[in-house]
């Protein structure tokens, strides 16, 4: 999936390939900050999970690192260099986005979707080729909807739907990939399906960014993760040092247990 | 007693449309290209009905009125036909929402006002007439666009759309006054009949005013075609992909606004088409613009073409290309909601 250019995106599991300092974001002028002088680093080629209270800025927090939201202080670099700095076409080969939700009005067929991801690489007036549609293929492959290709969007269940979504921002081949909420409507053999894609994809190298407000989610796929609380970072690391009963009960505001189940870790509110 | 049942497959209909749904590009050209022709030779002369093309080389009236009257008419038609269901599509893409037609946005309503100003305050020639008719079609769109940047209410798409429907009937409201001003024997016919919208007395030079903002038009919204796919995702999701979502909106909608003001002034409000004729093509396509944008102009094409045919052939006086267009498209749109494959979404 990779295309070549992705060497010089520093060191792979060593480098931060997102680096955010001193964050400062208003949706109505200072004085309603949403997020206030924030930093944090994402590291290259792992899965970073974003946790935190309903309102505590993480949807905002992912719209910035895609560049859609501008800070009105603090900078955000991506494999090095000021996000501002990359041209549209370059940020949108490196930087994929899978929404919480997406209104699509018209009922495009899912291959016919999944081909919109390759519009990086197409100038405004071209149209996806032979080699784009074999790019989309192999990303519907990735995410197992190869074969409903041919159907039509509103006619796939709630979780195809996401997994197609997945597909559309996976033909984008992008070094990092933002999910918002990748599971919140999912049941429980999607979001088993969902997570072990997203594994995946982290075994091949791709940095996955996702916000959640589920900690034992954050717990299942994520190797580091992010409590955040009323536009702030409490604490960030590696899960291990990071989910524990003390710091999700001081971001959550109610008390949490953390247990341990067959090696993983279960969350509870006690 | 009993009595054998028609096997619902063999009948012709559904045979063409399995045959459209396979090649649509191939029949709707060929249908296109024929309907064109065959106009050529529909009409009032020497008989009502046809005109036998032996008719043409022999009789030079014939000729004269074939090439003179009939032809820039029907290429007129054509055109209102390809740009009112171009636009159409391209406005349904962009607002997002399959209900919209290239008239909202105070569009048709500017130019309606500019044509009975035109035609009230000026008693003007058919030239000055279109002339006003684009530049109010134009500061209706202008005005729309300003309200909605000030407008302190939801979303964008939200803004335009209430804007264009307070610009409405802004214009609305003015020409109802234009109407009530009017001369009730000399003007107000004029008006109405403006309104009903038809291709009546289009000569080469109103064929000429308009080619140049349509081909130009159409041209853009035509290579940007897979690109409207991108512009009817979520805005975050279009940026996410490269796209700069509202300059390449406005660039679009500029194009199509330009187009349909041009047509609209020419012709008319005409209904209906923009509206329907893009559903009934992405039934034969699918949604993706790629495919669907091209086939609805060559059904807009085609039934602005059959509709002007009708209007000048039926009956002894013309009847009015609005009123045709919105009896057909109102059939055509029960027939649809009737249909029993329909998909249902939201």
């Amino acid at each position: 999936m990779r295309e070549a250019g992705s060497e010089n995106l520093g060191n792979r599991g060593t480098g931060a390939i997102l680096a955010v300092s001193g964050l400062t974001f208003s949706y109505d002028g200072p004085g309603h900050a949403v997020l206030r002088d924030l930093s944090l680093e994402v590291p290259t080629g792992a899965v970073t999970a974003i946790l935190g209270p309903n309102g505590s800025g993480k949807t905002t927090l992912l719209r910035l690192l895609l560049g859609v939201l501008h800070p009105a202080a603090g900078q955000i670099r991506l494999a090095g260099r000021p996000l501002a700095s990359y041209s549209r076409r370059e940020r949108s080969q490196l930087l994929g986005l899978v929404p919480q939700d997406e209104h699509i009005p018209f009922d495009f067929s899912v291959l016919e979707y999944v081909l919109l991801g390759r519009a990086p690489y197409l100038g405004p007036l071209q149209m996806p080729g032979e080699a784009d549609r074999q790019a989309a293929l192999v990303a519907l492959h990735t995410v197992g909807l190869e074969a409903l290709q041919g159907r039509a969007l509103p006619s796939l269940s709630g979780g195809e739907r996401q997994l197609a979504t997945v597909a559309r921002a996976l033909a984008q081949q992008p070094h990092v990939l933002l999910l918002d909420e990748p599971t919140a409507h999912l049941d429980l053999s999607n979001q088993g399906r969902l997570l072990t894609i997203l594994r995946h994809l982290a075994t091949q190298g791709t940095t996955l960014v996702l916000t959640t407000h589920d900690p034992n989610l954050a717990a299942a796929v994520a190797g580091f993760a992010v409590l955040m609380r009323s536009g702030q970072v409490l604490v960030a690391g590696p899960t291990e040092t990071t989910l524990t009963a003390e710091k999700l009960s001081a971001t959550y505001d109610a008390p949490v247990r953390v247990f341990q189940v067959d090696g993983r870790r279960l969350i509870l509110l006690s | 007693m009993t009595v054998a049942k028609p096997l619902p497959q063999a009948n012709g209909w559904s045979i063409m449309r399995a045959a459209l749904a396979r090649r649509p590009f191939l029949l709707l050209g060929l249908a296109f290209v024929i309907v064109l022709a065959a106009s050529l030779f529909v009409g009032r002369y020497p008989e009502p009905g046809w005109m036998s093309p032996a008719t043409l080389a022999q009789d030079e009236v014939a000729r004269r009125l074939v090439l003179n009257l009939r032809l820039p008419r029907v290429l007129s038609a054509c055109l209102l036909g390809v740009t009112l269901a171009a636009a159409g599509s391209v406005m349904q893409m962009i607002f997002r929402n399959p209900l919209v037609e290239p008239g909202f946005l105070g569009v048709s309503q500017g130019a309606a006002f500019g044509a009975a100003l035109s035609i009230i305050a000026l008693d003007a020639s058919p030239l000055i007439m279109e002339g006003l008719a684009t530049v109010f079609a134009c500061l209706g769109l202008g005005l729309s666009y300003l309200l909605a940047r000030r407008a302190r209410y939801g979303g964008w798409i939200l803004r335009l759309v209430l804007s264009g429907i307070a610009v409405s009937a802004l214009f609305s409201a003015g020409v109802g006054v234009l109407k009530y001003l009017a001369d009730p024997l000399t003007q107000l016919p004029d008006i109405v009949f403006w309104m009903l919208g038809g291709m009546w007395g289009v000569t080469w030079a109103d064929l000429l005013y308009l080619l140049p903002t349509v081909i130009l038009s159409l041209v853009i919204v035509y290579l940007m075609r897979w690109r409207l796919n991108l512009l009817s995702l979520d805005d975050d999701i279009g940026f996410s992909l490269g796209a700069a979502p509202g300059r390449e909106r406005t660039l679009v909608l500029v194009a199509a606004v330009a187009a349909t003001a041009a047509v609209v002034s020419v012709a008319g409000i005409v209904g209906w088409i923009g509206l329907l004729i893009p559903h009934v093509a992405r039934r034969f396509t699918g949604a993706d613009a790629q495919r669907a944008l091209p086939a609805s102009m060559l059904l807009g094409g085609i039934f602005g073409l059959v509709c002007d045919d009708l209007a000048r052939t039926l009956l002894p006086g013309e009847i009015p290309l609005g009123i045709l267009a919105s009896l057909f498209g109102a059939l055509l749109f029960i027939g649809m909601m009737l249909s029993r494959n329909i998909r249902v979404e939201r």
